[in-house]
């Protein structure tokens, strides 16, 4: 197989683009995709100061890679949720990254705050995937505003956000539909938006950069991701996609077109922004955010199972 | 040839496949869900294998 650009024999072939390209032109449409996106969306432009969510995968890690590579300003944030090795090696990957390219990296433990990831999940009985959603969600944010980011970039790609697009409709969850969008614009002055450059690059063609770039990234999977129903749209999406390429490009870039505006709610019909939370000074629609209700939740239920534990008191 | 199964770790032996689609299509993955990886190269579905060739099938499907 010769490469569709320069007539070199191949390395990788790309159906649902017609191509296959050797090495160089490979990187070189890569490049050039994620720029297209970057710059067709408005994410960000060159005076940015960007905050990329690395979690030690080949999509986060392409992305910051990518961006890096293209001069933009970058500071990485490694949220290390505390399950145990996976968490170690995801970690140990993004500082090794940081370090090899000379750039800034922030890491915040969960586990430093009693909050790991496992022991919210033994304490509140909530799916982790549906923890680790909203924690991340705070953490990024924070870190944005600590750091004076002006944006969050994620690494989502085609096939995430193909595979959550199935998922919304399966179950016509409207709000999300709303909100799925390549650039999410903040909802208070204290957040700044959020985007994502990788949304119509497939998982392939990131784990095939990341291999030609030789990025040293976590092959393995989150163990909490086992059963989870994302797998189950993505496995379904890719027999579809063997069968008909093209099929998730087409899916969220024509939903993106011409299915999202009909979910948008009317401005005046917008959520306002609600006030400040009394935990963390963060916006929150009611008392506490998400996050501190969760926090909450956390240190009520492990003194209760403390109180349980502890010998009862003669007098 | 030898096959290693990555992320799982797992290692087969595969005989009588000749090229990358033939050894796909007898382990049952579909294209564009691993990365067929022999030493520092990729290689595409039409890329000949040799009985004496080890090769890394790395998944690229993640679930966050």
């Amino acid at each position: 197989m010769k490469c569709t650009r320069c007539k070199e024999p191949a390395e990788v072939k790309l159906r649902a683009h017609n191509s296959a390209f050797c090495r160089a032109c490979f990187l070189f449409f890569f490049e050039r995709r994620v720029a297209r996106a970057i710059d067709h969306e408005k994410m960000f432009v060159r005076s940015s100061r960007i905050l990329v969510a690395v979690s030690g995968g080949k999509d986060s890690l392409a992305l910051w890679d990518v961006l890096a590579s293209e001069g933009y300003q970058t500071v990485g944030f490694h949220l290390a949720l505390g399950i145990g090795g996976y968490s170690q090696r995801s970690r140990e990957r993004c500082e090794s990254f940081a370090e090899k390219h000379g750039l800034e990296l922030s890491v915040h433990a969960l586990a430093d705050e009693g909050l790991a990831i496992p022991e919210i999940v033994s304490a509140t009985r909530r799916p982790a995937c549906s923890a680790c959603g909203t924690i991340k969600r705070h953490y990024f944010d924070a870190a944005a505003l600590e750091l004076g980011c002006d944006v969050i970039a994620t690494g989502h790609n085609l096939d995430d956000e193909a595979a959550r697009l199935l998922g919304n409709v399966l179950h016509w969850q409207t709000e999300y539909l709303a909100r799925q969008k390549p650039v999410i614009q903040p909802r208070h002055e204290k957040f700044v938006r959020k985007v994502k450059p990788l949304y119509l690059t497939s998982e392939f063609e990131t784990a095939t950069y990341a291999f030609m770039k030789r990025i040293d990234y976590v092959v393995e999977e989150c163990p909490n991701a086992v059963g989870a129903s994302q797998l189950d749209y993505k496995a379904v999406l890719d027999r579809l996609e063997n069968t008909s390429p093209g099929t998730k490009a087409g899916f969220v870039r024509d939903f993106m077109v011409r299915g999202s505006r009909a979910f948008e709610a009317p401005a005046t019909e917008r959520a306002d922004t609600g006030g400040t939370c009394a935990g963390c000074g963060m916006p929150a629609f009611g008392t506490l955010c998400s996050f501190c209700s969760l926090r909450a939740e956390v240190d009520r239920k492990l003194a209760l199972r403390t109180r349980s534990v502890s010998p009862a008191v003669t007098e | 040839m030898r096959v290693c199964l990555n992320p799982q770790g797992r290692r087969l032996d595969v005989d009588g496949v000749s090229r990358v689609q033939d050894l796909l299509r007898r382990l049952d993955i579909l294209p564009g869900t691993v990365l067929v990886i022999r030493g520092d190269q990729l290689l595409t579905d039409d890329a000949r294998l040799d009985a004496s060739d080890e090769i890394e099938l790395r998944s690229v499907v993640s679930g966050g």
